[in-house]
């Protein structure tokens, strides 16, 4: 298993399960389930003790090693330099040898197999991808200056859809010259990478950058954060070189170019850093531009944030695993226990993944007249 | 070993002494008192001044003949075993700053800046003013010259030599430059000045920062947006083994749109910044520095302290910042007028 | 049997937090320490201290151990379950359950963590503050307490459990009680002026019971906050140096350290003294009260105070500091333990020579230390040895290393603190026999199944 070399290093201190400023558990995995294995560290040392022989690959472990969510918390907090920039990679890698085993959680294999099969979760033809545009007038990529990229989540799910039509709106207000692919594009592969299903992951990037290198795209500007991850840190390395921004990198340097009603209603706006623009892109600033910028919008801070956010629980795969779902202290739940407790009317998002995670747990915690879930761009348009 | 280049003759023949008389920190009741006690310096007896001593510099700038008062006084500080601090903050600093023996050959080429001991400090390095340059830094190239604050003069003698031979032979013997800028300007003092005193040979070039700064704004004077904005400079202890550089300053000051307001504690009278008294175990003293820099700063206005010694800012830097100054270095400055 | 116990301890705490699978019985069989593994049958997690007294009820009926456990972080491994039965882990009762600001104490679940209350502290009552062990932020007060920890402001406080109040504490045999003033009055100030029952559940390695909440005094915190660093050659003088340091009562931790690493260091003998004042002018003042009291060493210029400006600070600042955990990092290999011994400080130059013959003779990297415990009292002296975790030999030499320090401590007169099971019973043999007789009958009258972290404290 590569990365084997460092797993017994680790000293499972348990600097990894906190934030920086310790407020709470902020280890999606480690906050849901509480026995020590689902930490960090315990990964680490289950690791170890599989390679050794001392325990099996049984369903829990597989579990265990699956429930990650790759939000990069340990990666952060860890108190060892240099050893900890190779936590998630040795997750990863250990994800791998499992899935060589043969011992995967029944939701990953499906995850997988849909991806396999019709290059999506969702199990919807590629050749209708183009579906969430539901009758807005948004060029095919031609030679515009940017391609959009729509993730699974925007591409499929309907929460997802209502957000890509918003960022797409405003992109247009915003005068960004932009065009998107309604029939070729594939899953972004963040996520499979993240699983440790190297292969698929290559083959789903290579698929796309044909098309990409097909269409001569030189700067890209992506929905959802784990995109923007994914091609920009992983697609160069199987030849896919693109200038790649999440929207809101984009957006927060045109917001000068728009104007508001009068009548914007004031509202106390809670950011949730998404971890793949956040913890893994190191972006906590571009959101909060655009926000600052708008009328009417007083941001707060809740404990967790920026480096220290605490992640939504959708990272990893989680998103359609569901590995991480159930109980009282998912940490989607007490994610938006913390945006009430901090005073937010509004819980902003900039990740499909985050909105569907977070309002879900809006409704799971009764919290539907306290605080609304919406996602940075939904908050831009209101005030126009 | 060689002798420090000094002349007895020059003492005894001078009318002012002034390298006693203006010092601020020991006190003398006449220029007699000065006089006798300068003359013991030279004829290797104990003096109080060797106890005293802040090791500031300042007298090899007030001499009228640059008659190296100041290495001459830590010549016989260490001859004496007169020790400035305790033995074992002396011993764990040699240590710590000592040649580690990491450094490898490395290509650069001009301009070529000495970042001496401040690996921190090579985030500076960058934009139009240092455009092309390459850095080299680390306590494999140190100039040493903090030991004249701990009565080692034995360690300059050992060390320099080492660190010039390190820097020309990693660096500069390679490359397509014989110069080197001194992004420190005790490194230009240590190759200069001491070298000279030392009897040091010196085979590169070193350029003083600020003769550095002066002609790249030239260079890019097109580029220059003034500041407009008042500042205040803490002259650090190692300018005064180079004080016609102050003058250059000035220059550069002018250029990009900054206003030297006048203090009581500036130029010749410049105050220590309280950092080697806090090494020598006079924490009162330095409090007291402190206290006198900062107050004099505060009472001409102004939105800048600069800094040209990191080890200043340091020292200095969060009170100078609490008080409602802005610490910086001159290097950052002069790239704020550049726009960057 | 263990199918049972597993459904059983499922109705009481809900099937998500009950496991005897083999990844929990792996993990929960040792701690970071160089101590053998000691498997549970079942890690059990509850939520409240009627599911702790169900546990220890089943316990009972069962004749199962029970180990108690918190963050896990001992390193001697007090938490493994020597003689197998149900680990308790204390992390999901973490809740801050009281601050009281005026009479300065905090009261805490059994498994609250030390970063969780710093944190609470630091937004809700930025005037208070606890003293923080040298453990990483996730180890709890409890557990601290428990083992007499001491932490970052011991020079002003004692140690951890002398800074205790009271404590709710579930009996092994079941029943629920309470010790210190909250027994009589619901209020959490002291354990004064009642018989001082919190001595039944202070350093018993957890075979007494299981404390599930507990007050803790809180200190002021200070707006400015400052280190300085002693340096001196000559070991004999530490005692000495010690003393005149802690006469001023300004400093609120004091903690003595001798190190191979950074190479600079070597040889020479460090003391950081954290202190902090509300204002700059006081600050000073303490720190001229600090400098004074050992000025006649400076003036011999055989020692003397670090120079260290403010931005070099800031790391020996850091509560807690990670410096700590990463010396498990020092061999590469993620392991370090140390014998921390009580003693005297008048030994202090004994206890550091030793420590150095120890490292020399079993090849062993190495730090020594100390914390100074109240106003020069005593003091725990530290011998830390890293290994690699994944190099047999090397564990085996650092665990050599640890019992030949654990005999060098009690024979200077030290004694081990938070000792491993084998060290207990190095212990126990040099005991007045007539206190290990009480400590027995005690616990027979407390544990009568012996369920409590049984081989503990045992001859």
């Amino acid at each position: 298993m590569e990365h084997e070399e460092i797993l017994h290093r680790c000293f499972r201190c348990g600097y990894c399960k906190l934030p920086g400023n310790y407020v709470d558990i902020n280890c999606p995995a480690y906050l849901a389930f509480r026995f020590e294995t689902y930490s960090p560290g315990g990964r680490m040392w289950l690791l170890r003790a599989w390679l050794d022989e001392k325990i099996s690959a049984s369903e829990r472990f597989a579990e265990i090693m699956f429930s990650c969510a790759t939000c990069g918390n340990c990666v952060e907090h860890c108190a060892f330099p240099e050893f900890r920039d190779r936590l998630l990679l040795a997750f990863t890698a250990g994800k791998e040898a499992l899935l060589d085993a043969g011992q995967v959680p029944a939701p990953v294999r499906d995850y997988l197999t849909k991806i396999q099969l019709h290059g999506n979760p969702y199990g919807k033809s590629v050749k209708k991808s183009g579906q969430w545009l539901d009758g807005l007038d948004v060029a095919l990529f031609s030679d515009q200056e940017h391609l959009f990229f729509i993730d699974d989540v925007g591409t499929y799910d309907p929460r997802g859809q209502e957000i890509a039509r918003s960022v797409v709106t405003l992109l247009q207000k915003a005068g960004i010259s932009f065009g998107i692919i309604t029939d070729a594009m594939n899953s972004d592969g963040n996520d499979v990478k993240a699983m440790g299903e190297t292969a698929l992951f290559e083959d789903l990037a290579e698929k796309n950058i044909k098309v990409l290198n097909k269409l001569n795209v030189k700067k890209i500007i992506t929905l959802s954060p784990h995109s923007l991850n994914a091609l920009k840190n992983d697609y160069p390395a199987l030849g896919g070189q693109y200038q790649v921004f999440h929207y809101t990198q984009v957006l927060a340097f045109a917001m000068a170019g728009l104007t508001f009603s009068d009548k914007e209603p004031e509202a106390k706006i809670a950011y949730h850093d998404p971890c793949y623009l956040g913890r893994h892109n190191t972006d906590y600033e571009s959101a909060r531009m655009i926000l600052r910028s708008v009328p009417g919008v007083t941001l707060v801070e809740m404990d967790r944030n920026r480096n220290n956010a605490l992640c939504c629980g959708g990272g990893g795969g989680n998103f359609f695993t569901d590995i991480l779902s159930g109980g009282d202290e998912t940490s989607a739940r007490v994610r938006v226990r913390e945006a009430v407790d901090a005073g937010a009317e509004i819980l902003a998002v900039a990740c499909p993944m985050c909105a569907v995670m977070l309002e879900d747990a809006v409704k799971a915690e009764n919290l539907d007249d306290r605080i609304q879930v919406l996602e940075v761009s939904e908050i831009v348009r209101q005030r126009f | 070993m060689k002798s420090i280049k000094f002349n007895p003759d020059l003492c005894v023949n001078c009318e002012t002494i002034d390298c006693l008389m203006k010092c601020q920190y020991v006190t003398f009741s006449d220029i007699a008192e000065a006089r006798e006690e300068k003359l013991k310096i030279n004829d290797g007896k104990d003096s109080r001044v060797l106890h005293e001593c802040l090791t500031c510099y300042s007298c090899q700038e007030y001499c009228p003949y640059d008659n190296n008062p100041f290495f001459l006084l830590v010549e016989r500080q260490e001859e004496k075993g007169v020790l400035p601090a305790p033995k074992p903050i002396v011993e764990e600093q040699l240590r710590m700053m000592a040649p580690k023996g990491r450094i490898t050959k490395q290509a650069v080429s001009g301009p070529v800046v000495d970042m001496c001991a401040f690996p921190m400090l090579t985030g500076c390095v960058r934009g139009k003013l240092f455009e092309g340059a390459s850095t080299i830094v680390g306590t494999d190239i140190f100039c040493n010259i903090m030991w004249l604050h701990f009565a080692k003069n034995s360690t300059i003698r050992e060390r320099v030599p080492q660190m010039i031979d390190n820097i020309m032979s990693f660096y500069l013997k390679d490359s397509d430059t014989n110069e080197l800028v001194c992004f420190h300007d005790e490194c230009y003092g240590t190759y200069t000045s001491v070298a000279d005193a030392y009897g040091i040979e010196v085979p590169f070039k070193p350029i003083h920062q600020f003769d550095y700064y002066n002609q790249r704004l030239d260079i890019l004077k097109d580029h220059i947006k003034p500041i407009n904005a008042k500042i205040v400079y803490q002259r650090p202890c190692s300018n005064r083994l180079c004080p016609q550089t102050d003058q250059v300053l000035d220059e550069i000051f002018e250029k990009i749109g900054a206003e030297r307001v006048p203090r009581k504690y500036d130029r010749e009278n410049a105050l220590c910044c309280g950092g080697v008294p806090r090494a020598h175990q006079r924490d009162e003293l330095a409090d007291e520095l402190v206290e006198k820099n900062i107050n004099d700063m505060l009472s001409v206005g102004a939105t800048y302290c600069v800094f040209n010694c990191p080890f200043c800012m340091a020292t200095l830097g969060q009170e100078v910042a609490e008080q409602g100054l802005m610490p910086i270095l001159v290097s950052d400055l002069v790239q704020i007028a550049l726009g960057e | 049997m263990t199918t049972d116990l597993i459904n059983r301890l499922a109705k009481i705490v809900g099937p998500g937090f009950v496991s005897g699978e083999a990844e929990e019985r792996y993990l929960y069989s040792m701690d970071p320490g160089t101590m053998p593994a000691a498997a549970p049958d079942a890690v059990v997690m509850p939520a409240n201290t009627e599911e702790v007294q169900q546990v220890i009820l089943l316990a009972n009926e069962l004749k199962v151990p029970i180990v108690p456990m918190g963050a896990g972080l001992v390193l001697s491994g007090l938490t493994r379950a020597l003689r197998g039965g149900i680990i308790v882990d204390m992390k999901r009762m973490n809740h801050i359950i009281e601050v009281n600001p005026q009479s300065r104490y905090a009261v805490v679940e059994g498994g609250a963590s030390q970063g969780m209350l710093k944190s609470y502290l630091k937004k809700h009552h930025p005037q208070l503050k606890h003293s923080m062990p040298d453990a990483p932020p996730i180890a709890t007060m409890a557990g601290n307490v428990c083992i007499h920890g001491s932490g970052h402001l011991s020079v002003l406080g004692g140690s951890h459990s002398d800074m205790l109040t009271g404590m709710e504490v579930v009996l092994p045999s079941g029943e629920i009680i309470r010790t210190g003033s909250c027994s009589v009055s619901g209020e959490w100030f002291a354990r004064s002026p009642l018989p001082d029952l919190s001595g039944l559940f202070v350093g018993w390695a957890g075979t007494t019971g299981i404390v599930t909440r507990l007050g803790i005094k809180l200190f002021p915190s200070y707006k400015h906050n400052d280190v300085l660093i002693f340096v001196a050659e000559d070991a004999d003088l530490m005692p000495e140096i010690i003393s005149r340091l802690t006469s001023t009562q300004v400093a609120e931790d004091m903690t003595p350290w001798m190190s191979p690493k950074p190479a600079w260091a070597k040889g020479f003998l460090h003391i950081n003294i954290a202190y902090g004042a509300h204002t700059k002018k006081e600050l000073i003042f303490k720190r001229n009260l600090l400098q004074a009291s050992v000025r006649e060493y400076i003036d011999q210029k055989i020692a003397g105070f670090l120079p260290l400006p403010p931005p070099q600070k800031g790391r020996f600042l850091e509560i807690p500091s990670p410096d700590l955990a990463r010396f498990a990092d020092l061999r590469k290999g993620g392991g370090f333990e140390y014998v921390g011994a009580l003693m005297a400080i008048e030994h202090f130059p004994q206890a550091y020579r030793a420590g150095l013959a120890i490292a020399e003779k079993f090849n062993v990297s190495y730090s020594l230390g100390s914390r100074i415990i109240g106003a020069g009292h005593c003091m725990m002296f530290f011998f830390a040895y890293a290994f690699n975790r994944a190099d047999a030999e090397d564990v085996k030499r650092a665990s050599d290393a640890l019992e030949a320090t654990n005999e060098a401590a009690l024979k200077i007169g030290g004694i081990p603190w938070k000792a491993e099971e084998p060290a207990q019973k190095q212990i126990i043999d040099k005991m007045d026999p007539n206190t290990f007789a009480l400590m027995d009958r005690i616990r027979s009258v407390l544990d009568p199944n012996q369920i409590m972290n049984p081989g503990n404290w045992e001859k």
